[in-house]
C-alpha cells in the first residue's frame, strides 16, 4: 500500500490530512487551489478546511478564493434542489418515486458527499418500461433532447442505459434519465429491478429515493471504473471514499458490501473502489471487507498495470500533477473504458462512425 | 512599487516568456505568460503603469497565450489560450492575441470571483461620486468613459462594475477601455492625448482598439466608491441631450439583468443591489455630442442634474 509521501499530490496529502495546508506558504497555496480548481474539488476543500477548523488560518488571497467557492456552491445547491423539484412536478403523475442517482441523491439526501460537490446533471433512474412516459412527461415540461443526430439518438436509445440527456429549454440544466447503471451492451448488467427493489426513501421527502448505502456506493464504483473519462477521475474516487466513511459507520454495512457486489456482478469494480480509495486517500477498510473482495481483483500482471494507470489517471488534471505517462495512461483507459461497455465489433463500429461520419456530417451542415 | 514600465523590454519579455508577469489589476493578480512578440509589446504600452507583484507567490489567475507550433507557425498563424493547462476557447488569428488577452482577463473575474456582485457595465468617479454606466454594446457606453477620462474622471472599470456584497461600495479594477470600429476615430480627434494600442481588424466585434487607462485611476485602484448615479448611456446620431429620470425599479430591473452573476449571490446579490439603487438617482441618456454630455456628466459630478 502507497505510504502519505511526497509524492502525492499536494491536493490528495491535503484530502488526507486537512492539517497539512496549514503548512503552506503562498506558492503552496497556489498550488493547491490550481490543483482543486482543476479536479473540480475546490468547493470540496472549503468544507475540508472549515470542518478542521482551518479556515481561519487560510492567508487573505486564498481565502477570498475559497469564499468566492462559497457562493457558487450555495448558489448550486439551491439550484439543484429548484431542479429536483421541477422535475417531481413533471413526473407526478406516473406513480413512480423519484429515484435521484449520483450528485443529485448525495445533496437532497444531506450526505456528506453531497456537500461541497458541484456537477452539471441530474441522474435518475427509471424502470425500462417506463421510459416513453418519462420521456413523454419531461418534453411536456419543457425539457428537449441534445442529441439530434440519428447515429447518436440509435445510440442512445439501442446501445446505452439511458435517454440522450435531456436539456430544459428555458432553465438550461440537464437530466439524465437512467433505465440501468450499465449500457446494454456491456458483459455484465446488474439487473436494476435488484436496485429498484432496495432503494429507500429520503427522510423527509417521501417521494424523493435514493440507492441503497450498499448500491450507491457500487454504482459510484461502476461509474468510476467503467467508466473511460477521467476528468474527474480523483472527484468520483472522493465521493467513493466520502461515502464508505459514511455507510461504513453504520452497523452492517461492511458486512453486506462485498455479497452485495457479487449478487449484482460488479465484484471487479468494487475491488478497485477500495484499492484506490485506501492507496490514494487512505480511507479505513476494514481488512476483513478488503480479504473478501479481493478473489474478484485481476491477476498479479494486469493489477501491475491497472495501479499504473490509475496511479495517474485519478490525479487532478493539471500539469503539476502530470508525468510522461500520464496521457498515455488516459488514453489506455479510455479505450478500456469503451471496450468494458461494448462488444468489440459494436464499438469498431462505434469508434469508426465517430471517427469519420459525423465529423463530415458536422463539416457539411 | 516596481510598475511594468520600469521593467527593461529584454526583463519584461523573459519574465513573459518565463515563470510569468504577475501583474496587479485592482484587487487582483494575474500571472501572465506568452511568447507572442506584439502581445509582448502591447503589454509594455498598455500596462506600463500597473503594478508587478513578485513571482513564486499566490496569484488570483493564471493565463498564458501561445502561438501556433509547427506548420502553422507559418501559415496562419494563431494564439491559443490556456487557463492554467485547461483550453476553454478556440485559437484566434494571431493579430488578435492582445483583445483576446483583455476579453480572458475579463473572463476570469466575471466568472470566478463571486465575492463581488458584477454587473456589465463602465464605472467612474469625480468628486467622490460614482457613475454607473450599464448599457448593451452600440451604446455607446465606451466612447463616453474614454472621452470622460480626459475630464477629469477617474476609471474604476469599462466593463465590469464590481459591487461589494457588504456596503454596496464600487471597487475599481481599471483596465484599458476597449473601442469598437467608428468610435476609434471619434476618441482620436477628442482625446489627442489618449494612449491607444493598434487597431486590431475583422474580430468578432469588428475592428477593436483600446485605450490606455488614466495613471492616476491605476495608483488609486485601491479607493472603493459609493455610487450616486446609475445612467443608461444611448447614442443617436443627431439627437438632442436628455436626461431623463428612470423609476428606481425599473433601474433595479436592468441593473440586474446587467450582472454577470445576480443569480449566483442569490439573496446577497439582491440587498446589495438593492442598497446601491437606494442611494443613487437612475437617467436613462441620450446624446450625439461628446463636449454637451461632458458639460452635463459635470453636472452629475456636482450633484446636480
Amino acid at each position: 500500500m502507497m505510504s502519505p509521501s511526497k509524492a502525492l499530490p499536494l491536493l490528495v496529502r491535503v484530502l488526507r490530512d486537512p492539517g497539512v495546508a496549514v503548512a503552506l506558504d503562498a506558492a503552496g497555496w497556489d498550488l493547491l487551489l490550481r490543483q482543486a480548481d482543476a479536479a473540480n474539488l475546490d468547493a470540496l476543500l472549503l468544507v475540508l478546511l472549515e470542518d478542521a477548523g482551518l479556515l481561519d488560518a487560510v492567508p487573505a488571497a486564498p481565502r477570498a478564493h475559497l469564499e468566492w467557492t462559497r457562493t457558487a456552491a450555495a448558489s448550486h445547491a439551491q439550484a439543484v434542489r429548484h431542479e429536483v423539484r421541477q422535475i417531481q412536478r413533471a413526473l407526478q403523475g406516473l406513480g413512480l418515486p423519484l429515484l435521484l442517482l449520483k450528485g443529485a441523491a448525495y445533496a437532497m439526501a444531506g450526505l456528506d458527499a453531497g456537500r461541497g460537490r458541484l456537477f452539471s446533471d441530474i441522474d435518475i433512474l427509471v424502470p425500462k418500461s417506463s421510459l416513453p412516459d418519462v420521456e413523454a412527461a419531461l418534453m411536456m415540461h419543457g425539457w428537449i433532447t441534445t442529441h439530434h443526430d440519428a447515429y447518436d439518438q440509435r445510440y442512445y436509445r439501442e446501445w446505452m442505459h439511458e435517454l440522450p440527456p435531456l436539456q430544459h429549454a428555458r432553465r438550461g440544466n440537464s437530466i439524465d434519465v437512467h433505465h440501468a447503471i450499465l449500457p446494454e451492451t456491456a458483459p455484465v448488467r446488474p439487473a436494476p429491478e435488484l436496485l429498484r427493489a432496495a432503494a429507500r426513501p429520503i427522510a423527509g421527502q417521501p417521494d424523493l429515493a435514493t440507492l441503497a448505502p450498499a448500491d450507491m456506493v457500487l454504482h459510484s464504483a461502476v461509474h468510476l471504473f467503467f467508466d473511460g473519462e477521467f476528468d474527474k477521475g480523483l472527484r468520483d474516487l472522493v465521493d467513493l471514499h466520502r461515502l464508505l466513511r459514511e455507510w461504513g459507520a453504520q452497523p452492517g454495512f461492511w458486512d453486506a458490501l462485498p455479497a452485495r457486489a457479487r449478487a449484482l456482478e460488479l465484484g471487479r469494480p468494487l475491488f478497485y473502489a477500495l484499492r484506490y480509495c485506501t492507496r490514494l486517500l487512505g480511507t479505513p477498510v476494514p481488512p476483513a471487507v478488503l480479504a473478501a473482495v479481493a478473489p474478484a481483483g485481476p491477476n498479479a500482471a494486469l493489477l501491475w498495470l491497472m495501479d499504473r494507470l490509475f496511479d495517474r489517471a485519478l490525479l487532478p488534471l493539471h500539469p503539476s500533477c502530470a508525468d510522461a505517462f500520464s496521457g498515455l495512461a488516459r488514453f489506455a483507459l479510455y479505450v478500456r473504458g469503451n471496450w468494458l461497455r461494448m462488444p468489440p465489433m459494436l464499438l469498431a463500429r462505434h469508434l469508426f462512425h465517430k471517427a469519420f461520419l459525423s465529423p463530415a456530417k458536422h463539416a457539411d451542415a | 512599487m516596481l510598475t511594468v514600465g520600469m521593467l527593461a523590454p529584454a526583463e519584461l519579455r523573459s519574465r513573459l516568456s518565463g515563470d510569468g508577469l504577475v501583474l496587479r489589476t485592482g484587487p487582483f493578480t494575474n500571472l501572465i505568460r506568452s511568447d507572442v512578440p506584439h502581445l509582448i509589446d502591447t503589454v509594455a504600452l498598455m500596462y506600463a503603469d500597473y503594478p508587478v507583484e513578485p513571482g513564486g507567490g499566490f496569484a488570483d489567475f493564471h493565463l498564458d497565450y501561445r502561438r501556433s507550433r509547427g506548420l502553422r507557425r507559418w501559415f496562419r498563424s494563431q494564439v491559443h489560450f490556456a487557463y492554467d493547462g485547461s483550453t476553454p476557447f478556440q485559437p484566434l488569428p494571431l493579430a488578435q492575441a492582445y483583445p483576446m488577452l483583455e476579453w480572458t482577463m475579463n473572463w476570469c473575474v466575471s466568472h470566478r470571483a463571486h465575492g463581488y456582485l458584477i454587473i456589465h457595465a463602465a464605472v467612474l468617479e469625480k468628486h467622490g461620486r460614482g457613475i454607473i454606466l450599464p448599457a448593451p454594446p452600440g451604446s455607446g457606453k465606451s466612447t463616453l468613459t474614454a472621452a470622460l477620462l480626459g475630464h477629469g474622471w477617474r476609471l474604476l472599470s469599462d466593463e465590469m462594475t464590481l459591487v461589494r456584497p457588504d456596503d454596496a461600495m464600487l471597487v475599481p479594477v481599471p483596465r484599458p477601455v476597449s473601442l469598437k470600429n467608428a468610435s476609434i476615430d471619434v476618441i482620436r480627434a477628442f482625446r489627442p492625448d489618449a494612449v491607444l494600442s493598434r487597431p486590431v481588424e475583422e474580430t468578432t466585434k469588428g475592428t477593436i482598439a483600446h485605450v490606455k487607462a488614466p495613471r492616476d485611476s491605476i495608483l488609486r485602484a485601491g479607493e472603493p466608491v459609493r455610487a450616486a448615479c446609475v445612467v443608461f448611456p444611448r447614442y443617436e446620431a443627431g439627437a438632442d441631450l436628455a436626461l431623463t429620470p428612470l423609476p428606481k425599479a425599473r433601474a433595479f430591473m436592468e441593473l440586474a439583468d446587467n450582472c454577470f452573476n445576480y443569480q449566483v449571490l442569490g439573496a446577497r446579490g439582491f440587498a446589495a443591489l438593492g442598497e446601491l439603487i437606494d442611494t443613487s438617482d437612475a437617467y436613462t441618456f441620450r446624446y450625439s455630442s461628446l463636449p454637451d454630455a461632458m458639460a452635463l456628466f459635470d453636472r452629475l459630478a456636482q450633484g446636480a442634474a
